[in-house]
């Protein structure tokens, strides 16, 4: 490079980068709604009655976690070619980090008091019932630091989606650089919003670590 | 005139037979172990339990730990699963069910039926943390006896009134005395109205200025209704006052039972013995 560096640059750089900011929000959002639900589910389902079902979600969590977001992307990319880019970017991010959220889930499951379980028995609750009456609400609040950090490095994974050409941060920055020969000032923009947005969401973390305490 | 006295005879065989009819009713067992056997893994906690509790008994049932006891009232509770023998409330199998003609295990919609008519007040109380101790109490009535949230609260309230707790029913249990958490234990557990309670060491786990108005609140409980009770405890001098019978465990074994005078004070096993010496020295009290 060797580039000086040019404040008026990176501010037009700027200027288109922020424009597509949403849709970072609303991936990084939307994907960890997904992570969520999926790893709730996987997590319920990992403790079936059924050593087929177990198995099954056992396995295909133990892939999800073994082979990279950018493959998987990829792959839903070509797989699914009706589904829109961003659809399949926030599918991708969801499942991805559901894994990881489903061994969140557990710790706090396995955190809650078997004699909270017993009692429930005792009482005849349904399983629904005990694990959204009983169980869940105390095994949910000590992990919120926990899916908040899960939610921070989601976030900072959402670049990839430009490898299927869904329009965020990075997709733009790179865009900007082939107009203008200017990437250095395109790609820090792209960094220093990612700090912008992610450390205040670290400094919300540490603040629930305060409040709800750690799980396990 | 020769006829009349065998006709007399004749009405008094049915009447007797009638009684008998009824009394054969009354006194059918709530609860029936026969021959209920425990093992984990290689351990064998209970080996062939033969025990009956009718409508009204309150059984007492001591013995040393790791004696069985607690696994006895758990089964009940289907907490566990017995590893051979029949258990039967009210006349029906808890573990087995007939379907299309057969015995198979029971699924989870014949326990849930039979399991509504047993409670059970834990060691460790087992309170909701999340839950006011209102809602400790009206939640079970609300989400499983599906009763209207109006009348659940005000079952709740007189049964909390009835333990003594009424004027906390706002308080979580982590701002209550063990005492106190062990009392609204009881309400969350007699409000769904049981047929048989089980109190598993209820006790045991509180500080010993605590204990005296926990098993008040029991033998006020004892008194009233005709509950069964099946109770384990410690507390000799109130399985004493509060046993219709004092069933004596050890080693997975029943090895000695009767009326608490007979049990307590002229045990005739060695064992039994031993047991009870070691009460007396203030040893075994916990």
């Amino acid at each position: 490079m060797g580039d000086e560096w040019r404040w008026d640059v990176a501010w037009a750089a700027a200027r288109k980068i922020a424009a597509v900011v949403p849709v970072t929000i609303a991936a990084t959002v939307l994907g960890f709604v997904v992570a969520a639900a999926a790893g709730l589910a996987w997590t319920i389902a990992r403790r079936s009655r059924s050593a087929l079902v177990r198995g099954a979600v056992e396995a295909a969590m133990e892939f999800v976690r073994r082979t990279p977001l950018l493959v998987q992307l990829l792959f839903l990319y070509v797989a699914f070619p009706r589904l829109s880019v961003f659809a399949i970017g926030v599918i991708g991010l969801g499942l991805h980090y559901g894994a990881y959220l489903s061994e969140v889930y557990r710790a706090g499951i396995e955190a809650v008091d078997r004699g909270q379980w017993e009692a429930a028995r005792a009482l005849n609750f349904s399983r629904q019932k005990t694990w959204t009456r009983i169980i869940l609400p105390q095994a949910i609040p000590p992990i919120v630091p926990m899916m908040g950090n899960y939610l921070i490095v989601l976030f900072k994974e959402t670049p990839l989606l430009f490898a299927i050409n869904v329009t965020e941060m990075m997709a733009v920055a790179k865009q900007f650089g082939s107009e203008t020969f200017r990437y250095l000032e395109a790609f820090t923009v792209v960094g220093v919003f990612f700090f912008l947005m992610s450390y205040p969401a670290s400094l919300v973390v540490r603040w629930l670590e305060a409040r709800f305490g750690r799980a396990g | 005139m020769a006829g009349a006295p065998a006709i007399v005879d004749a009405n008094r065989a049915l009447q007797d037979r009638a009684r008998a009819r009824e009394d054969a009713a009354v006194r059918r067992p709530i609860v029936r172990f026969r021959g209920v056997k425990k093992a984990f893994g290689a351990m064998t906690v209970l080996e062939g339990i033969d025990l009956d509790l009718y409508p009204g008994e309150k059984v007492v049932v001591i013995g040393p730990s790791g004696s069985g006891k607690t696994t006895l009232a758990r089964m009940l509770m289907t907490l566990e699963t017995p590893s051979g023998g029949e258990i039967e409330v009210d006349g029906e199998p808890l573990f087995t069910m007939v379907r299309r003609g057969r015995r198979v295990p029971a699924d989870e919609r014949h326990l849930a039926r039979v399991r509504g008519k047993i409670g059970m007040v834990f060691q460790h109380f087992n309170l909701f943390p999340h839950m006011t101790v209102l809602r400790n109490v009206t939640e079970a009535l609300i989400h499983v006896r599906r009763i209207p949230p109006e009348e659940a609260r005000r079952r709740t309230m007189a049964m909390l009134e009835r333990v003594g707790m009424a004027e906390h029913a706002d308080k979580y249990p982590a701002q209550l005395s063990g005492g106190q958490k062990q009392r609204v234990a009881i309400a969350r557990a007699l409000v769904m109205e049981p047929k048989v309670m089980l109190f598993d060491e209820p006790t045991s786990a509180l500080d010993p200025e605590l204990v005296g108005e926990v098993l008040a609140v029991i033998k006020e409980i004892a008194a009233k209704g005709d509950m069964a009770m099946l109770l384990i405890t410690h507390e000799m001098q109130f399985a004493r006052e509060i046993a219709d019978r004092i069933v004596f465990i050890d080693g997975g074994k029943i090895v000695e039972q009767g009326p608490p005078e007979e049990v307590l004070l002229r045990p005739k096993s060695e064992r039994l013995k031993a047991f009870l010496a070691r009460f007396r020295n203030g040893m075994g009290l916990r």
